[in-house]
């Protein structure tokens, strides 16, 4: 082998893409910027930030101390911000997204709950949630802090005093009960009767309470160590722009091909392997340098640091530059001009980029998809990085990743190879 | 000596080369000529091995190219028709580059590059951006990066295109020197003239065939028109009207290029009045008459009945 030429052209194709500044910013700048960006709007480094609040109007028709009661404990509630609202403007602020969700407490309310608390017989009073479509995840949290919400402050009303008296007088009333049921609901009623008025603190304490508390823990690579959003952005990101760069190099062959220089090489005594393996190999190392820089800087900015196995990073990491690398080659046989390639290079790699979980993480895709994503390269690398950056877990946990990817680049490399035109 | 048998190359059902044969010896210059799409570059492609023929054989001194790395390789120094250059290198990393696909290095490369730069006339401007060069440098450059491995025979596949006169004379120049070195020299054009000044012999190529081959003077001679009549015609109207002269007695090739009509005759003073009154009778003016020694347009008008430079 020429070894002479062969690190000859490897220094050309480095020189050459350090040396063209839009491809430099692509490749570097880009998506440390992006990354910063999704890292930071996916909870930022330790979940410090400030998390922004949904924002609930609170309709209050019922106008009841239940009601009332429900909307202070919500205002309470440090994942919402709430504000008391008309049921046409809260309406009207749904529409124009100014507020995620409304609720509606309907006149009699309180007396419906606190009736069918105990009896299945009532009627239920209904309580429209007014919510924006694009916040149907929002409204899906508002419902269950509203559950607990009410669950609290109706029941701390039906078993007040007052309010069992009254169940009690209307019980008395009701002839359509089973006598049985009856009796049962009598001597439950009694019993929380007495058990209200023997309450120290008064009927306040008397409600049902949740019977739990939750301790969060987000469980990563070492216990106490923080989960560090920035390190599933900064290798989703590395990935996309590292794919856009083999894009470019899979141009740079087209356009070499136009401008006669791969004549030039062609007729100069060099092997096909000299000839592509060169390329291949400056694509890999540009991929690597990427790499070491994005991930530098995350390290250095953000204190993204490498939990599992280093050797495991490292491996993930050649293995998807030498898959880039082959994607590069591969792009330049796709189509006979740089033109007409660019466009389906760069649809496709969003795709596989999309596809791979380097937006948002995979487990959000329908379980169809996630399986289906396997045969996706990007998934193996975004599954690797993060396996080695933030889930802290040992080389054997990089060896599937590094396979697929060493496959992927196989395969790639051998179709390009296949339907290369060596002629000029 | 290059050796070129039989050479055949076909895409699709469109033959692109057929049974080209040649030899040139060392110190010799042959003009490969022809009009675009003749087949010439598609010949020259398959004497410097990037194209693989249909059939046929090239030999370069003697031996075949029988591999991609095939050492006789080095033997071939290929002008392209492109400016095959990295307009973001300069000139010393383009010549470095090239230094190395033959796995030129060390003092080595720096002398031939010295020597290449000196032929270019680019010794000052090693260092500059090959961006910053005007087309005419360019050429040289692209000229002179075939030189750096010497070797003994130069591909030169239309290595004038688009230059000024001065780069255009400064490259006629290095090759007239390549020549005295004893290099075999193969120069395609369309470019009559430069073939006419340059080469030592001419091989006319048309439809991938070679219609005429020999010395100027055995290609000159090969039709009988020797004299052309050139008429500024002041109402030319619409073409078409050539071939009733082209039927005329005597009258090889009749074409009218906007407002001239070139006309081929065998004998001067006979066809020249039936061209005339020809043109008289049809109602055309003329406005100037020169008459002209047949040169190789005018050859290859005869052998084919078309321009060069129309096509």
């Amino acid at each position: 082998m020429n070894l002479t030429a062969f690190t000859a052209l490897v220094r050309r194709d480095l020189r050459l893409f350090f040396m063209d500044r839009r491809a430099v910013v692509m490749a570097f700048a880009a998506p440390i910027l992006i990354a910063s960006f999704f890292g930071y709007l996916f909870g930022g480094v330790s979940n410090s930030g400030a998390a922004s609040k949904i924002k609930v109007a609170a309709v209050d028709e019922d106008a009841s101390t239940v009601s009332r009661g429900i909307i202070t404990a919500l205002a309470g509630d440090q994942s919402l911000e709430v504000q008391i609202r008309a049921l046409e403007e809260a309406r009207e602020s749904v529409r124009t997204g100014k507020t995620a969700v409304a609720i509606v407490f309907p006149k009699g309310f309180a007396e419906g709950a606190a009736r069918a608390l105990y009896r299945r017989d009532q009627p239920r009073p209904e309580v429209p949630l007014l919510y924006d479509p694009s916040h149907a995840t929002e409204m899906q949290m508002v419902r269950g802090i509203l559950t607990q919400h009410v669950m609290e402050a109706v029941t701390t009303e039906s078993m007040s005093a007052k309010s069992v008296d009254d169940s009690l007088r209307e019980l008395d009333k009701t002839a359509e009960m089973d006598p049985a049921d009856k009796t049962a609901l009598r001597n439950m009623l009694t019993e929380i009767q007495k058990w209200s008025r023997r309450s120290p603190a008064g009927p306040a304490r008397s409600g049902f309470n949740m019977p739990y508390t939750v301790r969060d823990e987000a469980v990563t690579a070492h216990k106490g160590t923080p989960y560090n959003s920035m390190a599933h952005s900064f290798a989703g990101m590395c990935v996309q722009f590292i794919l856009f760069m083999g894009i470019d190099t899979g141009m740079v062959m087209l356009y070499q091909r136009r401008s006669g220089l791969w004549k030039r090489l062609r007729a100069a005594p060099l092997s096909r392997f000299v000839l592509i393996g060169s390329r291949a190999v400056s694509s890999a190392l540009i991929a690597m340098i990427i790499m070491l820089a994005v991930f530098g800087f995350a390290r250095v900015v953000f204190g993204v640091r490498i939990e599992g196995s280093f050797a495991g990073m490292a491996g993930v990491c050649a293995a998807f530059a030498l898959m880039t690398a082959a994607f590069g080659l591969l792009v330049s046989v796709v189509g006979k001009t740089p033109e007409a390639t660019r466009g389906i290079a760069i649809l496709v790699t969003l795709i596989l980029v999309m596809l791979g979980g380097s937006w948002v993480p995979t487990f959000i895709f329908p379980q169809w998809l996630q399986n289906a994503t396997f045969a996706v390269p990007t998934r193996w690398a975004v599954d690797g990085l993060d396996a080695m950056i933030w889930r802290g877990l040992p080389f054997g946990a990089a060896v599937g990743p590094i396979a697929a990817m060493l496959g992927f680049a196989a395969a790639f490399g051998a179709v390009a190879v296949w339907r290369f035109r060596w002629e000029a | 000596m290059l050796e070129v048998s039989s050479l055949h190359k076909r895409y699709g059902d469109l033959v692109a080369v057929e049974e080209v044969s040649f030899t040139v010896r060392p110190g010799e210059m042959v003009g490969l000529l022809g009009p675009n799409g003749a087949g010439k570059t598609t010949t020259v492609s398959m004497i410097a091995g990037l194209l693989q023929p249909d059939r046929g054989e090239v030999r370069i001194e003697g031996s075949a190219v029988r591999r991609e790395t095939d050492p006789v390789k080095r033997r071939i120094g290929l002008v392209p028709q492109e400016l095959a250059l990295h307009d973001e290198l300069s000139a010393r990393e383009n010549l470095a580059l090239f230094g190395a696909l033959y796995a030129i290095k060390g003092a080595e490369l720096r002398r031939t590059m010295g020597e290449a730069f000196e032929i270019a006339g680019l010794t000052d401007r090693a260092a500059d951006r090959v961006a910053t060069f005007s087309g005419g440098m360019k050429r040289r450059l692209n000229l002179a990066a075939a030189l750096l491995h010497s070797p003994s025979i130069l591909l030169l596949d239309e290595p004038t295109v688009g230059v000024d006169p001065q780069s255009r004379n400064a490259i006629f120049s290095n090759l007239e020197e390549l020549k005295s070195q004893g290099k075999t020299l193969v120069y395609t054009t369309h470019y009559m003239e430069e073939a006419e000044r340059l080469c030592d012999r001419v091989i006319i190529i048309d439809h991938g065939k070679v219609i005429a081959s020999g010395t100027l003077d055995e290609v000159r001679r090969l039709v009988p028109a020797t004299n052309v009549l050139e008429i500024e015609v002041e109402n030319p109207g619409m073409d078409g009207w050539c071939g009733e002269l082209r039927a005329l007695k005597g009258v090889d090739s009749a074409e009218l290029a906007g407002s001239t009509l070139r006309v081929t005759v065998r004998d001067l003073v006979r066809q020249s009045p039936d061209v005339l009154g020809w043109l008289r009778d049809h109602g055309y003016r003329c406005s100037h008459i020169a008459s002209q020694r047949a040169d190789l347009e005018t050859v290859f008008l005869a052998l084919t009945g078309r321009s060069v430079r129309n096509q």
